[in-house]
């Protein structure tokens, strides 16, 4: 079964030097005929299937698109031509804790998280002790979390990202959480989605853990797709391509 | 027989009328598609608004009581200033004002609020689909929640006055309603409006000044000469306010006529409001 079907996409981004927010600016471009914008090409016309219970990583420099096409698979961004269709719940992990209100306790910011993910207050309740025991965070409960260290905060935004078995995940260099042992640990859940038949879609700069963790893998340069296949051509194909 | 601007008015509404029937039927499996989205960001929307509340009144002494006690206040320093000083001689004069107060207050609270409401989410929106139109909803039912907390308020006024209450202050919920889409639809345009001209923000800020001395709510309608009425009848907010006095004051079942127009005006602005921010909300994210 198909889980995403990216067809022929396209993302161009307008890259005027500044950017024409006010209207009197518009209107002296517009009267000088200046509105014209430099485009600048983030992905183009890229084609991608996932199937159910893949694991597909995607490789390439900084810059080359990754990032974009996560998020054009996650709804965040539409693209400027083509479609992205996915099937199935869908879990983004692109910025752990985007959700939060810094003023509010962890408490809260769970049920606010868990309510931008499109959970309910119930749902919440129910796994809101293993959500702060996964996080170990259950002394921190009811402080502000702008008192939070950068750890603590990613901890709690990984933790209730991943208290749902998605039918899709998706992953954005995050798997570098906390220290080694929190580490660890959120690797063996990764793992255990995995397990469960969670499809992933996975960014890392780390190719050691894209040959690790993937069966597929995918090679961007300049939002071009350079290569598709298993994950250890790939892998191979782009570490002797970038060195070049 | 002369065409009044109200029965002009009240045309253009069933006209307006008659083409939303008419729109939403051909939509109806398009409605029926925002449904599964609509129902699993409720949650979030609940929780929005119950951190707006709470993010208002944390850290202050009197918390919610401050809803209350702000249109008291003002009423207490316009009642002097215009009652006493004017002579306008309107019986009841701080119930006049304090009705007119509320139903405008609602509006342009709710509407100022959600001009940033999407700009101010940026971050969120960036990282996680959320549908826009959450947010300034969100600002909408937050001022709806504030007007009803001021409300009281305007019981206080009646108790202490000791005027009469009629039976027909139950349709203060119509005019509400009808306020409520209006005021919806205008944040759809500001919110989506404002991503592309920062400028909207302030002049909608202008404008907003402009519109309470244009709204009936510290005179009578009447006293303005004849041409004058006719210009400032164009404006939705004098048949809200009208409404609700109509409703509180006089004991008297708003006419056909002007229960047409607010209902014209309101899904006018929701049409327009919808439309607009449907076409504009996937470029939002390009301009944050």
């Amino acid at each position: 079964m198909n889980m995403i079907e990216v067809e022929n996409v396209t993302m161009r981004f307008n890259m005027s030097r500044e950017k024409v927010d006010s209207l009197k600016e518009y209107f002296i471009r517009f009267m000088k005929r200046q509105l014209y914008f430099e485009e600048f090409t983030a992905l183009e016309n890229i084609s991608l299937t996932v199937k159910q219970g893949d694991i597909i990583g995607i490789v390439g420099l900084n810059g080359s698109g990754k990032s974009t096409l996560l998020k054009i698979i996650s709804g965040i961004l539409k693209p400027t031509s083509g479609s992205a269709r996915i099937h199935g719940s869908i879990s983004p992990l692109i910025e752990l804790g985007s959700g939060f209100d810094f003023d509010l306790t962890a408490r809260e910011n769970v049920y606010l998280n868990g309510a931008v993910l499109g959970y309910s207050k119930a749902f919440m309740s129910e796994n809101y002790a293993e959500i702060i025991e996964f996080a170990e965070l259950s002394e921190f409960q009811d402080v502000a979390i702008k008192n939070f260290s950068s750890g603590m905060i990613a901890r709690l935004g990984f933790s209730i990202a991943t208290i749902t078995k998605p039918d899709i995940l998706i992953v954005d260099e995050i798997l570098s959480v906390g220290d080694f042992r929190f580490k660890e640990k959120s690797e063996k859940r990764i793992h255990d989605l995995m397990a469960g038949g969670t499809t992933v879609v996975m960014v890392s700069h780390d190719i050691g853990q894209i040959e690790k963790l993937c069966n597929r893998a995918i090679w961007l340069n300049h939002g071009k797709l350079m290569l598709e296949g298993d994950a250890k051509t790939v892998c191979a194909a782009y570490q002797a391509g970038a060195t070049q | 027989m002369e065409l009044t601007i109200e029965d002009i008015l009240a045309a253009i509404s069933v006209v307006i009328i008659a083409a939303t029937i008419i729109l939403v039927v051909v939509n109806i499996p398009r409605l029926k598609a925002l449904w599964p989205g609509f129902k699993k960001y409720r949650h979030l929307l609940a929780t929005l608004v119950s951190r707006d509340i709470k993010v208002k009144y944390r850290r202050s002494v009197l918390g919610l009581l401050w809803s209350v006690l702000q249109p008291l206040f003002f009423m207490l320093i316009i009642t002097l200033v215009f009652a006493n000083v004017f002579k306008l001689g309107i019986r009841d004069y701080p119930v006049f004002y304090i009705t007119g107060f509320v139903v405008f207050s609602f509006v342009s609270e709710s509407t100022t609020l959600s001009l940033n409401s999407i700009l101010g989410n940026a971050s969120l929106i960036k990282k996680v689909y959320i549908p826009k139109y959450i947010f300034p909803l969100q600002k909408c039912l937050f001022a709806l929640v504030n007007m009803v907390f001021s409300l009281i308020a305007v019981a206080i006024v009646y108790i202490i006055l000791q005027v009469q209450v009629y039976p027909t202050v139950f349709l203060l919920v119509v005019v509400m309603a009808y306020a409520a889409v209006f005021s919806f639809g205008l944040s759809l345009i500001l919110s989506a409006a404002v991503m592309f001209f920062r400028d909207v923000a302030h002049l909608y800020g202008i404008w907003v000044t402009a519109w309470m001395y244009l709204t009936p709510i510290l005179y009578p309608l009447s006293i303005l000469p004849e041409p004058v009425q006719n210009i400032v009848k164009l404006n939705p907010l004098v048949y809200y306010v009208e409404y609700a006095r109509s409703v509180m004051i006089d004991g008297v079942i708003p006419d056909l006529n002007t229960n047409l127009i607010c209902i014209g005006f309101a899904l006018l602005t929701l049409i327009i409001g919808l439309v607009f921010f449907k076409r504009t909300q996937d470029r939002f994210i390009l301009h944050m």
